[in-house]
């Protein structure tokens, strides 16, 4: 049993059990915690239900405002959440819900909100501009075009669903 | 590449001779359980500390979804055990650790003194070693009260009375854990979150850093 003749000394298995074993035991204690804290981005996203928020009669080629509550689950937490919507029907009469949650840095957008800058949402925070259908208007600070609501329209009323970027509501 | 990574930072810190002389140290053979199979009764201790980081570390975790106040206090650990992933068992570790900690600590005290290993010179490390009981019972009131269901008020009202059963300054010390006169409630609450979590805590990693310097400095005492 000479320590020569092994590639493994004592001294090194004897390491490496101790480490393999502790590490076991480190991994049986942290894995559950460590999921424990991952838990929030591996929760599925909660889909959220459409609301009723206006009278398609009630919409015209103008953008209105139109104010409506949506559940919102916090955790433990369940509320009702106030949002908003720009409404219009577009020249081919289909309708446009437009969030005015300006893509810059979130304030609130307006419509005709300046003078000087008519049928156009309008952003006080820095003078962000988009147009009627949402598009950012060049060298104003938002980035991209206004989020539309998802929405279906049911026996005449309008119901809105989340706001998502251009181009994937 | 771990090596190659201790190596360079060795090199330019000398780092070895830290962690040696904590490493490094002779393990008596009457403390050896492969030499005398009695001697696992020295484990407890090591046990002790062991479950100890294993409460320190689920706590840490659990209070990412605790919420200290009687409003949530009930609903967030409702949350963290039925909706979080594996949340009944980092609720479980630390609500049975609470208990294995206690056991673990009484058995090394029951070594220790049916040794008589608190004998001269070891008389402060046998006084710190009952700080450290106290402390840990401590931790075990003020986290019983947490989940704010009614087992815990009821066990904190009567608890409470104990305290003020004191003489002279029961009904102060009772006022000051409670945070109220008469009501245990929004402040004992917070209170006893902050004692559970910050003071206790802090308070037992300084004496338990005294119980193993002490330990190391004196060397286990000898066979019986």
């Amino acid at each position: 049993m000479s320590e020569k003749k092994h590639r493994v000394s004592r001294r090194q298995f004897l390491n490496y059990t101790l480490t393999g074993v502790g590490g076991f035991m480190a991994a049986g204690i942290l894995s559950p915690m460590v999921r424990f804290a991952l838990d929030p981005i591996l929760k599925e996203e909660a889909g959220q239900d459409m609301v009723a928020v206006a009278q398609v009669k009630d919409i015209t080629t103008e953008p209105q405002r139109f104010d409506f509550k949506v559940k919102v689950k916090d955790a433990w937490y369940e509320s009702e959440e106030p949002r908003s919507a720009w409404v219009f029907k577009d020249e081919n009469g289909d309708i446009v819900a437009l969030s005015p949650i300006c893509k810059h840095l979130g304030c609130t957008v307006n419509w005709n909100g300046e003078k000087s800058n008519p049928n156009r949402f309008f952003c006080p925070c820095h003078y962000g501009l988009y147009e009627k259908d949402g598009t950012n208007v060049p060298n104003t600070p938002p980035p991209a075009p206004l989020d539309r609501y998802e929405y279906e329209v049911k026996d005449g009323t309008l119901y809105l669903g989340k706001a998502k970027p251009r181009g994937e509501a | 590449m771990l090596n190659k990574i201790y190596d360079w930072v060795d090199e330019r810190l000398d780092i070895t001779p830290l962690w040696r002389d904590i490493a490094d140290h002779e393990v008596p053979e009457h403390v050896n359980p492969a030499h005398h199979f009695s001697a696992f009764v020295y484990c407890f201790g090591g046990l002790t500390f062991f479950v100890t980081v294993i409460q320190i570390l689920s706590g840490m975790f659990l209070t990412m979804y605790y919420v200290p106040d009687i409003k949530n206090a009930w609903e967030s650990v409702y949350y963290l055990q039925n909706e979080v992933a594996f949340g009944k068992i980092v609720r479980g570790m630390h609500h049975w650790g609470a208990s294995l900690v206690i056991v673990m600590m009484f058995l090394h005290t029951l070594r220790v003194f049916f040794q008589g290993a608190y004998k001269k010179p070891r008389e402060l490390n046998w006084i710190v070693g009952v700080l450290i009981f106290m402390v840990m019972m401590g931790l075990g009131f003020t986290g019983y009260l947490l989940p704010w269901d009614m087992k815990a008020l009821f066990a904190t009202k009567v608890g409470l009375q104990i305290a003020e059963a004191t003489p002279v300054i029961g009904p102060a010390i009772k006022t000051l854990l409670a945070g109220h006169h008469e009501i245990v409630g929004a402040q004992t609450l917070t209170r006893f979150f902050a004692i559970h979590v910050f003071f206790l805590p802090g308070a037992l990693l300084g004496l338990m850093a005294a119980h193993f310097l002490m330990i190391r400095k004196q060397g286990i005492s000898g066979p019986l």
